[in-house]
């Protein structure tokens, strides 16, 4: 059988699968139909500071192999989580890779430092700094498009949680990921949670009017699975040719099955994340773990031996 | 999205297709579910996936239970052919395979005392009426439909209706099918004959409005089941949210597919629905603000 252990930056998971940021809630819808502390982290969706309603409806289009969102980061707020969500995912023995975000760097150090102090930190095994989101009103306020509004977030963040894996999720939509992946990991981020959605945009022909109340929002599922890979590709690669320090990435993506999950692997992620898959299946985090372990055996490769490994074999 | 998450069974199930048959203008599926059937109750949907396996289509599709058959193992929906998604499933033959989530939300609350109920459908809305009027007659109270639609091609559960609801009122539109009009021009007649202090409907927001608000000029309380657009629903995808007074008297943007599909009527914020979009009312929870808003 496959070692499927994968080391995160001191995080050791027994395996590499993890629910993606938006797409499972915070735990107990999923666990219905499988048991959340089987996966190797629980990833939650972002917290932010106070309570967030989201944004109008409609906040969903189906596209072709996915979907756009516009929920908007709605969420009950740190206090909510740590008294409620947390000790939750403790209390069923999940691994928590608690996501936060914020509308400054000043409230994402306040969400890890709330995050630091509760009492149910024990499930943390890292914290995902979603600087990312698409879905606000304000393109700007994407930290991830700038090297120095991303490392100014991480750099706070890494104030409030000394010795916490930290992982930055970045965006594809950028001109030089790398130099994005630079910046955060400079600052003060142990490793990169790539990607997050695609901007984009559906309209409703029959009202002539953009689809979305949010108007744009983040697209996602199996379309933007290439997408994934190539960043994944570019960033790993940055890493083998000295550009940039090694650090481990966790791969998300329109990962939908086994051989998606391999896929970026084999591009250079530790770990993947399955997310609009869920909405589809709502077992396919485990499905995936279990598909990806037999793909493995099959080629004779351990997780550790198969990350990056289509690098070793480019023309 | 702090513990809210229902305590009921459900199940994820390859249910196999038992028949599927017309019904005017829409498709009746009897579906071998046994785990989804068992603990069903009327006002509550399954989760349907479409386009199988290697599907381009990743949503699932939400339908109210039309009704279940526990002894038999059977769930049955009433399908409209709306869209890619549910053009495939209606042009399944019996015997495939439909990957089913359910039972899923809450019911309608059946009342403690017999009395008189006024079930109110629209369209192919109407599926869960007389599963729901079966059960409400059991236990003692006098039922009455009202069944609406655009054209009489349209309407749903009209003649089971008849044999099972204590009288039935049909509107048409068009006037293709009983009295030219919509179901909220007959409802007050038909609230103060029964003496109704309950109202149950289904259908398109802007009815499930209308019946509330003629609920409330009759002192009777409706109970709606709201059809709203979910992408997943099972309560992780959070695209299904509107405005809802909840007991503490605030508004809060709530998932319709785990604290609903049924709400009071009188505790949905009707006026943030229009032409399709819902806003979120400034005075909701973590409701966006003008300026610094955090990113909204």
């Amino acid at each position: 059988m496959a070692d499927l252990s994968t080391d995160l930056a001191g995080a050791v998971l027994p395996n590499p699968l993890m629910t993606a940021s938006g797409c499972a809630a915070n735990g107990r819808e999923l666990h219905r139909f499988l048991d959340v502390a089987g996966l190797g982290a629980f990833v939650t969706k972002s917290v932010m500071r106070g309570p967030r309603s989201g944004r109008g409806t409609p906040r969903m289009a189906e596209t072709p192999s996915g979907m756009l969102n516009s929920i908007g980061l709605q969420g009950p707020g740190i206090d909510a989580f740590v008294e409620d969500d947390l000790p939750w995912l403790a209390s069923v023995g999940a691994r928590a890779l608690v996501s936060i975000a914020g509308s400054d760097a000043e409230e994402f150090a306040e969400v890890a430092r709330r995050l630091r102090d509760s009492e149910a930190f024990s499930a943390v095994v890292g914290v995902e700094v979603n600087i990312s989101c698409p879905n606000v009103a304000n393109r700007g306020l994407v930290f991830a498009c700038q090297p120095d509004s991303s490392a100014a977030v991480l750099t706070l963040v890494r104030e409030q949680l000394p010795g916490v894996p930290l992982f930055a999720k970045l965006s594809p939509d950028v001109t030089d990921l790398v130099l994005i992946a630079e910046a955060c990991l400079a600052a003060g981020a142990d490793g990169l949670t790539m990607v997050n959605t695609l901007l984009g945009m559906a309209i409703d022909l029959d009202r002539m009017r953009p689809h979305l109340g949010g108007v744009t929002g983040g697209l996602s599922g199996p379309a933007i699975r290439p997408v994934a890979v190539r960043a994944i590709w570019q960033v790993h690669g940055a890493m083998l040719t000295g550009r940039l320090r090694p650090a481990p990435i966790i791969g998300v993506g329109g990962v939908h099955s086994g051989r998606d999950a391999l896929e970026l692997v084999a591009a250079g992620a530790s770990a993947v994340q399955v997310g609009t898959a869920t909405f589809h299946d709502p077992t396919s985090p485990a499905r995936v773990l279990r598909e990806l372990e037999t793909l493995l055996d099959e080629r004779g490769l351990d997780l550790a031996g198969a990350v990056g490994l289509a690098h070793e074999r480019t023309a | 999205m702090s513990g809210e998450v229902p305590d009921t069974p459900v199940a994820q199930v390859a249910a196999r297709l038992l028949s599927n048959e017309p019904v005017g203008a829409y498709r009746h599926l009897v579906l071998d579910a046994a785990a989804v059937a068992a603990p069903a109750r009327p006002g509550q949907f399954v989760a349907v996936a479409v386009g199988g396996d290697d599907t381009a289509h990743l949503l699932r599709r939400c339908f109210s239970i039309h009704r279940v058959d526990p002894a038999a193992g059977t769930v049955e929906l009433v399908v409209a052919d709306a869209g890619a998604g549910t053009h495939w499933l209606v042009g399944l033959r019996p015997g495939a395979a439909v990957d089913v989530v359910g039972p899923l939300g809450t019911p309608f609350p059946l009342p403690d005392e017999p009395t008189g109920c006024v079930l109110v459908g629209g369209g192919y809305g109407s599926a869960p009426l007389g599963w729901l009027a079966e059960q409400l007659r059991a236990a003692g109270s006098h039922v009455e439909l009202v069944l609406g639609a655009a054209t009489a091609d349209r309407l749903f559960g009209v003649e089971a209706g008849r044999r099972t609801a204590d009288a039935v009122s049909v509107t048409t539109d068009d006037g293709s099918a009983g009295t030219k009009g919509w179901v909220s021009d007959v409802l007050p007649e038909v609230i103060g004959r029964s003496s109704a202090t309950t109202l149950y409907a289904c259908g398109p927001m802007a009815m499930l409005r209308s019946v509330t608000d003629v609920a409330a000029a009759h002192r009777a309380v409706a109970h709606v089941a709201v059809e709203e657009a979910m992408a997943c629903g099972i309560g992780i995808c959070m695209t299904c949210v509107m405005p809802v007074v909840q007991d503490d008297g605030q508004t809060k943007m709530v998932r319709s597919c785990l604290e609903g599909p049924v709400f009071r009527g009188d505790a949905v914020r009707w006026e943030a629905f229009a032409d399709g979009r819902c806003a979120v009312p400034a005075d909701a929870v973590g409701a966006p603000v003008a300026a610094g808003g955090g990113g909204h």
